[in-house]
């Protein structure tokens, strides 16, 4: 990957732009929290996508996998804790429509 | 060149077409595949992009481990009968229908205006690269996010158990 290599960066761009505004029409919209937290992780894609891209506009890729990674460690953990918050709200209410979860109490 | 752009757009009409019919599918299930295939193609894109470590990283754990988790979390909690299967279908279909059409409208904007990105010709790395790789940068530039990681991986760790601990 040179110098010299031509890439459609406003292509990129766009879809980050796009990616972000999927993801948070999904959550937006959405009442089911599974379908938010899908919505949540493309989000992250087009996170992920722009540290890609900004790392290679200023020629630090390492810097920006490295920034990545952590990114990933981060995206796993908060969805298993998101996934088992879904599954207890689950058992406890029997529903994952947020809808029906109104109750704040305790 | 022109086939380095070609295949770019390609990839990116794939990305954006697989992670519409994500969110808009019907089945969770469907929509948590269409999530790892989303993951599988940015992988590609970072490939392309020079990243091929965060792309390997993308595509074992994004999508590998969090399909996994998805898939669990879909089979413990989807308890629909059929009746309730319909309504979420027609509630779904009526919440969605245009967001493809607002993603198109969006993308023909976006591509009309002059972003501050650059060019669609425009070279994308101008500064020199860095010469350090990334094992240098990950433990000796940034160790204190190892040690973060670390600390975030326990907690989420323990944040599970705690969920999951039977009240007695």
């Amino acid at each position: 990957m040179g110098d010299t290599l031509i890439q459609p960066v406003w292509l990129y761009g766009v879809t980050v732009a796009l990616l972000m505004i999927v993801g948070l029409y999904c959550i937006v919209v959405t009442s089911n929290l599974i379908r938010a937290l899908i919505g949540l992780e493309i989000i992250m894609k087009a996170v992920t996508l722009l540290i890609t891209m900004v790392g290679q506009l200023t020629g630090n890729t390492a810097m920006a996998q490295s920034f990545v990674i952590t990114l990933i460690v981060i995206e796993v953990v908060l969805m298993i804790v998101a996934g088992g918050l879904v599954i207890s709200i689950f058992r406890k209410y029997h529903t994952i429509d947020v809808r029906v979860l109104r109750n704040l109490k305790g | 060149m022109v086939d380095s752009i070609g295949i770019d757009i390609v990839l990116i009409l794939l990305l954006m077409a697989i992670s519409v019919g994500t969110v808009i599918t019907i089945r969770l299930l469907r929509a948590a595949v269409g999530l790892a295939l989303v993951s599988a193609l940015l992988t590609i894109v970072m490939y392309r992009m020079g990243a091929p470590v965060a792309a390997v990283f993308e595509l074992s754990v994004c999508a590998g481990l969090i399909l996994v988790i998805f898939i669990s979390t879909i089979s413990l909690t989807q308890r629909l009968t059929p009746d309730r299967i319909i309504h979420v279908e027609r509630e779904t279909l009526r919440r969605f229908w245009f967001l493809p059409i607002i993603i198109v409208v969006i993308a023909v904007f976006l591509s009309q205006v002059n972003l501050p990105v650059g060019d669609a010709a425009a070279p994308i790395a101008q500064a020199p690269p860095s010469p350090m790789g990334v094992r240098e940068v990950l433990w000796n530039l940034r160790h204190m996010d190892l040690i973060g990681q670390v600390i975030i991986l326990l907690a989420g760790a323990f944040g599970v158990l705690i969920l999951f601990k039977r009240g007695k």
